[in-house]
């Protein structure tokens, strides 16, 4: 079944006019900002096929904005959500992505934060306002988003993923999808979990203290910053 | 869910003396966990959300960011109180609400996706004109969102719901049935009715191509909007009425996903086709063009592999 759910059926509720141009623009940038963990101070986005032939008449750039900002899918300040970026000085750059994307609808985020850190997303609206995150920082992982969402990144040695689902498993947290990537053998490493409940913050520190854990952030669209006001 | 069919649907409906919207709640609270409460809370919500944008799209000016549409829900809801429309005050009333929907839509207001924003009006125009002539309760007509759920919930597992993958018959066709059928189960029909009348609406919108101007949800899909609220009605009457879909409506969605399959992609959302590729709409198309920068390729190294893709 490829809808689960009343809800993916009626609803989202959400600015028009496109649930996947509009509306799946602004979960991924929701979960650009959630990666990077706080509001970026620039931001370099690529569209690609759909998102760049039309990202204008539906407001694609906007909600991107949006999500960057941490508005939800129908916050009605979508539709100035450049200028509230310019007024935060945020400097977002739009381009058109080159190459091979996964999807008609695509976005690449890269995000930098106050501190120089960075963060970057690939994300595939795939329509009724559903995404699919692709690669995360540079790590090929996917994830909804639907569910919440612990991203670890680690380096790549024996025996930290079963660290990481053992502390799970005793907090009795079910994983209900997983994947894995590194950049090489014994690189970096990066672990993506979606979990059939919120992780708590002990939970979290306690992947934390794994040694050879080097981050960990948790992903949520439906978390209290990314719904409706 | 228990249902993977509309019969199974009507199935479970009649066994267990339950309407379609107690099934599709009951199923709900058990598949994700949350609530009953909860559940028709959200509902609730969203029903308050489509009554707000109807309201907007009467009173305030919608046009869209490109210019395109917008003040046709107006010119509609003028004629129902001031003349006389040929469809009748009910149908027309509906048709002014879903208009009044999907043009709050591409001015970027705020709309619930039924199922998809670009068939956002046909839900809200039949649901709030309905109400208002019929005296029904915010709850009667949250029930009747579940009704529609169910409905689309099939129609989405067993075909498609965008009109990127399916054409309109998946998004504004869709919506029809979901509508159609959730009339009839408001009204006192029985499940069966129920079904009947979705297989009788989307056999009317079978092969309906996705061939949007430029691209956006504008052109032709608003109107698409006012005329489906129309068909739902009229479905939901037949359906009331007794007459029955000789092709069962399971077999009607398979055709749904047979045709849209097959339907070329410059019929599926990509604006390569149809009414998007008419000498007006090319012209139409142009003119949103006109002075607009295209985007810069990403890097330098990016530009020269597009010079030699050219």
């Amino acid at each position: 079944m490829r809808f689960k759910n009343v809800f993916s059926i009626i609803g989202p509720s959400m600015v028009g006019p496109s649930s996947s141009h509009t509306a799946g623009a602004v979960r991924i940038g929701l979960i650009g900002r959630q990666l990077l963990g706080e509001e970026p101070v620039s931001a370099k986005i690529a569209l690609y096929g759909s998102f760049a032939e039309t990202y204008w008449g539906h407001g694609t750039d906007l909600a991107l904005a949006g999500g960057l900002l941490g508005y939800a899918t129908d916050d009605a300040r979508i539709a100035e959500a450049l200028e509230e970026a310019a007024r935060r000085e945020i400097e977002i750059v739009f381009v058109k992505g080159v190459g091979m994307a996964p999807h008609p609808n695509t976005a690449k985020l890269e995000l930098t934060a106050a501190d120089g850190r960075s963060a970057q997303v690939l994300g595939a609206s795939i329509g009724g306002g559903n995404i699919m995150i692709h690669e995360m920082n540079g790590f090929d992982v996917r994830c909804s988003g639907e569910y919440p969402t612990i991203v670890v990144l680690h380096h790549d040695r024996p025996g930290v993923i079963a660290s990481l689902t053992a502390i799970l498993s005793d907090s009795e947290t079910n994983i209900g999808y997983m994947g894995v990537d590194r950049k090489g053998r014994s690189a970096e490493a990066m672990t993506v979990m979606e979990l059939d409940s919120v992780p708590g913050q002990d939970l979290l520190q306690r992947l934390r203290g794994i040694s050879d854990v080097i981050e960990v952030i948790v992903i949520n669209l439906n978390s209290r910053e990314a719904q409706s006001q | 869910m228990r249902f993977r069919t509309l019969k199974e649907l009507a199935a479970i409906s009649l066994e267990e003396s339950k309407t379609l919207a107690e099934v599709m709640i009951e199923d709900q609270a058990a598949e994700t966990g949350v609530p009953r409460e909860e559940i028709v809370a959200q509902m609730a919500d969203y029903y308050e959300k489509m009554k707000e944008a109807v309201r907007r799209g009467l009173t305030e000016q919608t046009v869209s960011r490109s210019g395109l549409s917008g003040g046709d829900a107006v010119k509609v809801l003028d004629l129902v109180e001031n003349g006389t429309p040929s469809s009748g005050d009910p149908s027309s009333r509906a048709m002014a609400y879903a208009l009044a929907v999907s043009e709050v839509n591409a001015s970027m207001g705020r709309i619930i996706a039924t199922p998809t924003a670009g068939s956002c009006g046909i839900i809200p125009g039949v649901f709030v004109s309905s109400q208002e002539r019929f005296g029904w309760s915010d709850e009667h007509m949250v029930n009747g969102l579940f009704a529609a759920g169910a409905i689309g919930y099939v129609i989405a597992n067993n075909s498609f719901i965008s009109g990127a993958e399916g054409g309109c018959q998946a998004e504004v066709g869709s919506a029809i049935g979901m509508a159609a059928g959730a009339l009839v189960e408001l009204r006192g029909g029985s499940a069966e009715q129920a079904m009947h009348a979705v297989g009788l609406a989307l056999k009317n919108t079978l092969g309906l191509i996705c061939d949007p101007v430029a691209g956006l949800v504008e052109i032709p899909c608003i109107v698409r909007n006012g005329l489906g609220a129309v068909n739902a009605l009229a479905a939901a009457d037949m359906g009331l009425a007794g007459v029955r879909s000789a092709i069962p409506s399971d077999e009607v969605v398979s055709v749904m996903l047979e045709v849209g399959a097959a339907m070329p992609s410059g019929h599926r959302e990509t604006g390569q086709g149809g009414l998007a590729q008419t000498p007006t709409g090319r012209k139409l198309t142009e003119g949103l063009m006109k002075g607009r920068k295209p985007l810069e390729p990403e890097s330098e190294e990016a530009a020269e592999t597009v010079k030699t893709a050219e």
